[in-house]
């Protein structure tokens, strides 16, 4: 049983817009999209999810590449739009919602648990001082002490 | 890797240190997150072929601060050499992975709300920001690059009374934090 929660920040209901101007993060990685807020939902379009969150909702469940997550609630689909908070507890992920401006995807506990007990160290890629990237990948063939500190 | 909010956060310490290592900013906290980084300093062990071979630790470049926390730096730099100039790893190869300690879902949605107030911030809007700062700081409360990590952001002093109440919460709640791994 996961402790997934949905949270909505505290904001008053906007019954219905319709717009463009959504943001949608994907662990870190932010699409433009157009979503349909009706109250305290979230609708957004097939292409939408696909685009954003690589998802397709077919006769089988939803899908992306081999995989299908069977759908447990009919509410996902709600006309033409889906849900995206009963799309998050089908995915197991974290939703995080700040209406009518973005709602941001997180990574499922057990994506993340997986990957650090394979102990595959995740690639990541961060800019220095002067704005250049370094990616963990670069240094492989070499040890690696990663050290995080912080001026707080 | 500063878990800082800007280079300039971050540029008096690594000027002053001039690394001939790559000294990188984690802005939006991601690696934080990929990495499960609870608070600072954490440092992890990565081999040559890009496998973890010592988790998540605390350990200390220098004992200027031992007297408050009673961690010794000498034997973290012996370790380190040991490992650069043997191969000498401290964790048996089939011990390391028990030792990874997995996130829970109130950590990821933490992360996630943390990860929402960042973008806000950046997008100016800081009312909405600070309410999912603060979300963030009750589902973690002992994360400390959430708690602490948001205090120069919302025009809080990460030195001041905010931190003072995080550290004594810190405290009574049993000083939680990594595991020991020796």
């Amino acid at each position: 049983m996961s402790a997934f929660r949905v949270d909505y920040g505290a904001r008053a209901a906007y019954a219905g817009d319709v717009g463009a101007d959504f943001t949608l993060i994907d662990d870190g990685t932010e699409h433009r999209v157009d979503a349909e807020i009706r109250g305290e939902r979230v609708l957004l379009s097939a292409d939408a999810v696909r685009n954003a969150l690589g998802w397709d909702l077919k006769p089988q469940g939803l899908c992306r590449g081999d995989v299908c997550v069977p759908v447990r609630d009919a509410s996902l689909k709600r006309g033409a739009g889906i849900d995206l908070a009963i799309l998050a507890e089908h995915l197991d992920r974290p939703l995080a919602l700040e209406l009518p401006i973005a709602a941001y995807v997180g990574a499922s506990a057990s994506t993340r648990g997986d990957q650090l007990a394979s102990l595959e160290a995740p690639d990541f890629t961060l800019p220095d001082l002067d704005g250049k990237p370094h990616s963990l990948s670069d240094y492989r063939g070499r040890k690696v002490l990663l050290v995080a500190y912080a001026s707080w | 890797m500063a878990l800082d909010k800007s280079a300039e956060d971050a540029r008096p310490w690594i000027e002053a240190a001039a690394p001939t290592h790559p000294a990188l900013i984690d802005f939006d906290h991601h690696v934080a997150d990929l990495y499960r980084i609870i608070n600072v300093p954490t440092v992890i062990w990565i081999d040559a072929q890009g496998r973890i071979v010592r988790p998540n630790d605390v350990a200390f470049a220098n004992d200027a601060l031992k007297d408050l926390h009673g961690i010794e730096s000498g034997p973290h730099h012996d370790a380190l050499r040991a490992w650069v100039r043997e191969g000498k790893l401290p964790i048996a190869t089939d011990a390391i992975a028990d030792k990874q300690i997995r996130p829970t879902a109130t950590e990821q949605l933490a992360r996630a709300e943390y990860r929402l107030a960042w973008h806000l911030h950046q997008a100016g809007h800081g009312e909405a920001a600070e309410r999912h700062f603060a979300r963030a700081d009750q589902l973690a409360p002992h994360d400390f690059t959430i708690r602490r990590g948001s205090m120069p952001i919302r025009g809080k002093d990460p030195f001041g009374a905010d931190f003072a109440e995080l550290f004594s919460d810190w405290m009574a709640a049993g000083r939680p934090y990594y595991q020991k791994l020796s």
